[in-house]
């Protein structure tokens, strides 16, 4: 999906027969039709039930210590954060959540990097490519609780133990790669080949053509899978339940806490992993648009 | 690159009986990483549980190898296994057909009612924020809204339209439905508005030249070219809906149970082969259920046209 967002100002710039558009959907001269108005309204109610009830436990997680889980508000402290940190009954917190940044980061590049050869290879058919890509739809759909506890039995069954880095990474590429190979689909469809073929005959070798043309063009769009890869192994639960081994990942601790704790604190978590989002989500996007400015002036140059 | 050209560079590309031996090498390279990780991760699990699904219990979690088909007759003789499958199934077409209505007509917003395209894709990106945080922190965020305190009972008191608070909100079926629809409608409206971005808008003016009525294009035009979008949507949601079980179980309180859950608390007291045997079953479901959708719409052809 953030294919779409990486791609575009590329869309946008091939697209410029936008305002007549808009004009001719809404054949009405200059006014709005009432179609507008109706999808507008449904729309504002789909953006208030989206961020509403995440707002609410933003806001109840800086209460004071007499806080509870429901409204009204009882004062405000950061009491809850620090609970969060420091009380041993909500559980390894802070080891959890190194290790789920670790794990992201691993299965982010890994994504990253399978993901674009394996777009590469589907760009031209090939003899069994079919079985490949059902393969994969097949990894996307499979209830990732049963895949879990597959991969559990399996390592089991070979004498492995299982962990965070082992099985429960090997089970989150399961997950993320046919994520990330649908994006590159998606990102190299819109990837001109005029560019490979010139670079080709001014005498590149395949690997110059990837590493000068290939990757330089198609930046942005890998930035988007590396952001799902992160976000998608980062809240990954599922698949990492039965394959983490005896130390939790974030979402798994998350977990237990959902089933044991009942204090704001389960809100601060809440909180925390949101802004950790955020700084990922905006060094990613950052990223993208640094990119696209860079090309943006080494074109005008 | 205009679309038109993609399609003709699309064309020298070969179909697979004419492919050079050389093509196929090379494809198979580039794919090997990722058969890689698929074969163990993917294939050999779904074969361990479907070998685990033969397999006799001690009932302590003891596996003995063997073949018996004694676990699939018990999940198909249980009464159970009807009401998880039927409360699964309600569950999932009751998503779905939230998720797809408000994520159609949102992408549809966002494509062809909002003129200026910066301030779509900011609208867009607003839809796309909230799918960047912890799933369960998103299903519980509903608790201070829905629960017997929470402010939605406490709005309809102070406006004295309900006496008591009401209990059907929170623990309740109603609850998981909110959530799927909470969490799940973005994976409706991404792959729409993809493929909605992608309608020539000269079709559109086209088709209003030739006096088609705004109802006539979202039937034959919108529609039908967003059918790719529709399809990938419906795969998310359904495959994500019927394999899931922690909605199912923290929003119900336990009430409602899904295939999943089941599956779950088997685990839970070792009841591997049974567990194993219903969750080969779920799949085949699953493997239905989607082919009957890729049958529909090449999904391959269609993202990298």
């Amino acid at each position: 999906m953030s294919a779409v967002l990486a791609d575009m100002p590329k869309t946008d710039m091939s697209k410029t027969v936008a305002p007549a558009t808009t004009k001719a959907i809404a054949p009405s001269k200059g006014g709005r039709p009432w179609t507008f108005y109706v999808l507008a309204t449904l729309f504002a109610f789909y953006v208030i039930a989206l961020y509403g009830p995440m707002f609410c436990i933003y806001v109840l997680s800086f209460q004071d210590i007499r806080g509870g889980l429901v409204f009204p508000m009882k004062g405000t402290s950061l009491h809850w954060f620090v609970d969060l940190f420091t009380q041993v009954r909500t559980g390894d917190v802070k080891g959890s959540f190194d290790r789920s940044i670790k794990l992201a980061v691993i299965v982010t590049v890994i994504t990253v990097v399978v993901s674009f050869l394996a777009g590469l290879g589907f760009r031209k058919r090939f003899r069994g490519d079919t079985v490949v890509f059902y393969m994969m739809i097949g990894s996307l759909v499979a209830p990732g609780l049963v895949l879990g506890l597959g991969t559990g039995l399996l390592f089991q069954a070979l004498g492995l133990n299982a962990s965070w880095y082992t099985s429960a990474l090997g089970a989150q590429l399961s997950w993320t790669l046919p994520f990330g190979v649908l994006v590159m689909f998606a990102v190299m469809s819109r990837f001109n080949q005029v560019w490979e073929k010139a670079a080709y005959d001014l005498g590149a070798s395949r690997w110059q053509s990837i590493r000068l043309v290939m990757i330089p063009v198609l930046a942005p769009g890998l930035v988007a899978v590396a952001l799902f890869g992160f976000t998608l192994s980062y809240d990954e639960f599922a698949r990492s339940l039965q394959t983490a081994g005896s130390l939790n990942t974030l979402p798994l601790e998350i977990w237990s806490m959902t089933l044991n704790v009942t204090s704001p604190s389960l809100y601060a978590l809440g909180t925390v992993t949101t802004i950790v989002s955020f700084i990922v989500i905006g060094a990613s996007l950052g990223s993208i648009v640094l990119i696209q400015k860079k090309r943006g002036s080494s074109t005008k140059g | 690159m205009t679309e038109f050209e993609a399609f003709a560079d699309m064309q020298p590309s070969l179909s697979p009986a004419q492919t050079l031996p050389r093509a196929n090498l090379a494809g198979w390279l580039y794919v090997s990483p990722l058969v890689l990780v698929l074969v163990p991760f993917f294939v050999a699990p779904i074969l361990v549980v479907l070998a685990a699904s033969f397999f006799a219990t001690d009932g302590f979690g003891g596996l003995t190898p063997g073949f018996t088909l004694a676990s699939y007759v018990e999940v198909l003789h249980s009464a159970l296994t009807l009401k998880l499958y039927l409360a699964t199934i309600k569950f999932t077409v009751l998503t779905w057909v939230f998720t797809l209505i408000i994520g159609f007509f949102v992408a549809y917003f966002l494509v062809f009612h909002v003129r200026n395209q910066l301030l779509a894709i900011g609208l867009f990106l607003l839809c796309t924020v909230p799918f960047w945080t912890s799933n369960i922190i998103r299903m519980i965020s509903w608790i201070p809204l829905l629960g017997k305190e929470g402010l939605i009972n406490q709005a309809l008191l102070g406006l004295g339209l309900i006496r008591q608070p009401l209990e059907v909100l929170l623990f309740s079926d109603l609850a998981v439905v909110i959530a799927y629809v909470h969490q799940l409608t973005i994976f409706m409206i991404v792959p729409i508005f993809n493929s909605m971005a992608r309608i020539d808008k000269k079709l559109i003016e086209a088709a209003i030249d030739a006096g088609a009525s705004r109802f006539d294009i979202m039937r034959l035009i919108v529609v039908p070219m967003s059918k790719s979008g529709i399809a990938l949507g419906t795969i998310f949601v359904v495959s994500i809906v019927m394999g899931d079980f922690f909605v199912v179980k923290v929003m119900s309180g336990g009430g409602s149970a899904s295939v999943v859950s089941a599956f779950y608390e088997d685990v839970g007291v070792l009841q591997y082969p049974t567990a194993a045997a219903s969750a080969v079953l779920l799949t085949l479901v699953l493997v239905a259920i989607v082919s009957l959708i890729l049958r529909t719409v090449d999904i391959r052809q269609e993202i990298t046209r």
